[in-house]
């Protein structure tokens, strides 16, 4: 069979969603974020909410993800999305709003204003790209940074003494009772990728029904704040990575009500 | 005739903002202007108006879920006072940044840092030259009395939506806890959907319609040379800020040799002053400044070639003084301006302004 | 049982060589070019065409969104 007879509009499987805007992406080659992006892309058309879609992007390297998901967005100070997505969906309670953010935002300068939001029960999507680094200075430590791992600020690698310990966000988060569903992913697979969308998607579906705070953790790679390669980054995740931030549901209020006081 | 009432000055700011069709009020307790949440947690707007209330975690949250509701086209305020300020500055720079309308209230107190809860005026820079980083102003109002708190609410509003900026009301610990008699504004419905997209559908995220393109409220560009654009764009703004919407009361300026000038609570020690010297034979006028940005610095201007001097009355150490001699500069005069000012909650006395002109002016 | 074949179109310009898509596939079909394109990427395309079987798994891991899949049933 030819190739020619095989790449026909009647056959077409796999296309990008007509909601992500046609622009190379500024992250750097096998950057996760590239990934997440074209999910909520996909989402947003699948649920067809391009309308009432509004999205908070953090400061960070997503800064940008507003040239590339075709709806209304607002940039957020650093850290602050969760408080400016407060303030949107209080007032507009009838649209979907969601947020964006890295480890450096959410994790570090932004940890009240997650931690508030969340607790209050917002009725927000939450996506938080971990990537244990800050990749968009140039690769300095971040809450998230493993033990051991070298970065610009630790190039000897994380000292606990000095630093603390990793901080697993989403463990806490899971704990505050305003939290409807709190999900930890990766997207370096196809495998994962296709799950990962689907709890995005449950994500999104639980803010249309009004049910509260969703939050959607993504461990992901920064192969150029790690020095390695896309491919190299992904094993290296697989390896250090998951035994830390352990991938999986945290808590989901479909399928078990909380226990008492949670 | 509206509903007269005797009431706080800071529990008319709640009434005030909900009766000029506000859609939320987020904000933070502090001294001395908790009474402003405090009263409209009592309202309950959000079952009357539909107005949404909501105490945030901090300033810094406050703030940003002002940019959040503002961004989409909403009436948003929040107050504070001078440290909750302080901290509100970053956001208030993304918010004149992304040209976002707005109100910000400062019952200001005694600094620095923590300071004192007693009133003062000593957050006039910070008002009226930007507060945060970078090149913008912020529509600064000085109420004078309680009404003036009530009245301003809605003024401040419609500057910002005119201007796309935010607007604060620059007022003191004493206004805010001072009870006089208000006469209320009739309630103006908060803004409908459709209405909101009237006013402000160019630029709001009110939801990506096929018929247009996104919309996306950022401060950020990349391109110097864009944002230098941003930056002029601005500037053009903030001079038909200045051109149009300046505003302050002349008090016996006509015959006045000495001009006091003085906003807010110093505005109405001065105006006992004026008696107190024009007692002694001393002619004196008061300026006082309505917008402190913009600065009616043509009247000061006009003033300066014909008056012997004058004495900008503040509670601080002598900000506003600054202006007052860059409007005597303006004017290419040589008139002298001095500064009498009270700091760390401490309020003027008349007695103290009165001698205050007769040591820097008369005896010399 | 029915056969399955597939194709996968890569956007030149829009590859940035990264390979996640040489690793997803199953059937080793995708293959970094000795060439470049135009910014100077080693781009993703099918070396072994003929292996294709449309499952779309280089595309879903693909963080630029530059690659369409086709499949046929026959």
């Amino acid at each position: 069979m030819d190739i020619n007879d095989i790449i026909k509009p009647e056959n077409l499987v796999y296309d990008k969603s007509p909601l992500q805007i046609d622009t190379i992406m500024h992250y750097c080659p096998g950057c996760s974020h590239g990934v997440v992006h074209k999910l909520v892309a996909e989402i947003i058309e699948e649920l067809g909410i391009q309308e009432d879609t509004i999205g908070v992007s953090p400061v960070g390297c997503a800064v940008f993800a507003y040239n590339y998901i075709d709806i209304d967005w607002q940039q957020a100070a650093h850290g602050r999305a969760p408080a400016v997505a407060t303030g949107i969906a209080r007032t507009n309670p009838e649209k979907i709003v969601f947020t964006y953010q890295g480890d450096g935002d959410l994790a570090s300068i932004g940890a009240g204003e997650i931690l508030h939001a969340c607790n209050r029960g917002e009725n927000i999507v939450v996506i938080f790209i971990n990537n244990a680094i800050y990749g968009m200075t140039g690769g300095q430590m971040a809450p998230t940074t493993l033990i051991g791992q070298p970065t610009s600020t630790s190039p000897n690698g994380r000292d606990v003494a000095l630093n603390g310990y990793p901080m697993k966000m989403t463990e806490i988060i899971a704990t505050l009772p305003g939290t409807y569903y709190v999900t930890r992913q990766s997207v370096h697979t196809a495998a994962t990728v296709r799950k990962c969308k689907k709890a995005i998607k449950k994500a999104f579906q639980n803010v249309i029904a009004k049910k509260g705070t969703s939050f959607v953790e993504v461990v992901s790679t920064c192969n150029s704040g790690w020095k390695m390669t896309p491919v190299g980054a992904n094993t290296w995740m697989e390896e250090n990575m998951f035994p830390e931030y352990v991938p999986g549901d945290l808590k989901d209020n479909d399928i078990q009500k909380p226990a008492s006081g949670n | 005739m509206g509903e007269l009432r005797l009431m706080k000055g800071n529990e008319v700011l709640a009434e005030a903002a909900i009766r000029c069709g506000c859609d939320a009020y987020f904000g933070y307790p502090i001294t001395p202007q908790s009474e402003v949440m405090e009263t409209l947690m009592e309202q309950k707007p959000w079952e009357s108006t539909g107005m949404v209330v909501l105490q945030a975690e901090s300033e810094v949250a406050s703030i940003n879920m002002v940019y959040g509701a503002a961004a989409s086209g909403k009436k948003a305020m929040t107050s504070s006072s001078s440290p909750g300020i302080s901290l509100m500055t970053e956001g208030i720079s993304y918010i004149a940044g992304a040209e976002l309308p707005c109100l910000i209230v400062n019952v200001q107190r005694g600094g620095p840092g923590l300071g004192t809860i007693q009133p003062s005026q000593a957050d006039y820079f910070q008002a009226v030259k930007g507060g945060g980083h970078g090149d913008y102003r912020l529509i600064t109002l000085a109420p004078a009395s309680v009404q003036e708190m009530h009245d301003f609410v809605k003024l401040a509003f419609d500057l910002a939506f005119k201007y796309r900026n935010p607007s604060m009301i620059l007022t003191d610990g004493a206004l805010g806890q001072m009870m006089e008699k208000v006469e209320l504004a009739d309630y103006t419905p908060r803004r409908t959907k459709e209405e909101i997209i009237d006013q402000c559908g160019s630029w709001a995220t009110t939801g990506k319609t096929s018929g247009r393109e996104k919309h996306v409220i950022t401060s950020l560009e990349m391109d110097s040379h864009k944002m230098e654009q941003n930056n002029l764009r601005f500037q053009d703004k903030f001079k038909n800020i200045e051109a149009n919407e300046v505003r302050y009361e002349a008090i016996r300026c006509d015959d006045a040799e000495l001009i006091l000038v003085a906003f807010g609570t110093s505005s109405r020690i001065c105006q006992k002053a004026i008696e107190l010297a024009r007692d002694k034979g001393i002619k004196v006028g008061l300026i006082r400044p309505i917008t402190l940005y913009p600065f009616p610095t043509a009247i000061i201007a006009e003033l300066a070639p014909r008056v012997k001097g004058f004495l900008s009355v503040e509670m601080s150490a002598g900000q506003m003084v600054e202006d007052v001699k860059l409007a005597v500069y303006n004017a290419r005069c040589i008139t002298p301006v001095e500064h009498f000012g009270r700091m760390g909650g401490i309020l003027p006395s008349p007695n103290e302004v009165v001698d205050a002109l007769e040591s820097k002016f008369l005896n010399q | 049982m029915a056969k399955v074949r597939g194709a996968v179109v890569v956007e030149k310009e829009g590859c940035k060589g990264c390979s996640l898509c040489v690793e997803a596939c199953p059937q080793e079909v995708l293959a970094l070019h000795k060439e470049v394109n135009s910014r100077g990427y080693h781009y993703s395309y099918m070396k072994n065409p003929e292996e294709c079987i449309g499952c779309s798994n280089c595309g879903v891991v693909c963080p630029d969104t530059c690659i369409t899949v086709y499949r046929v049933k026959f």
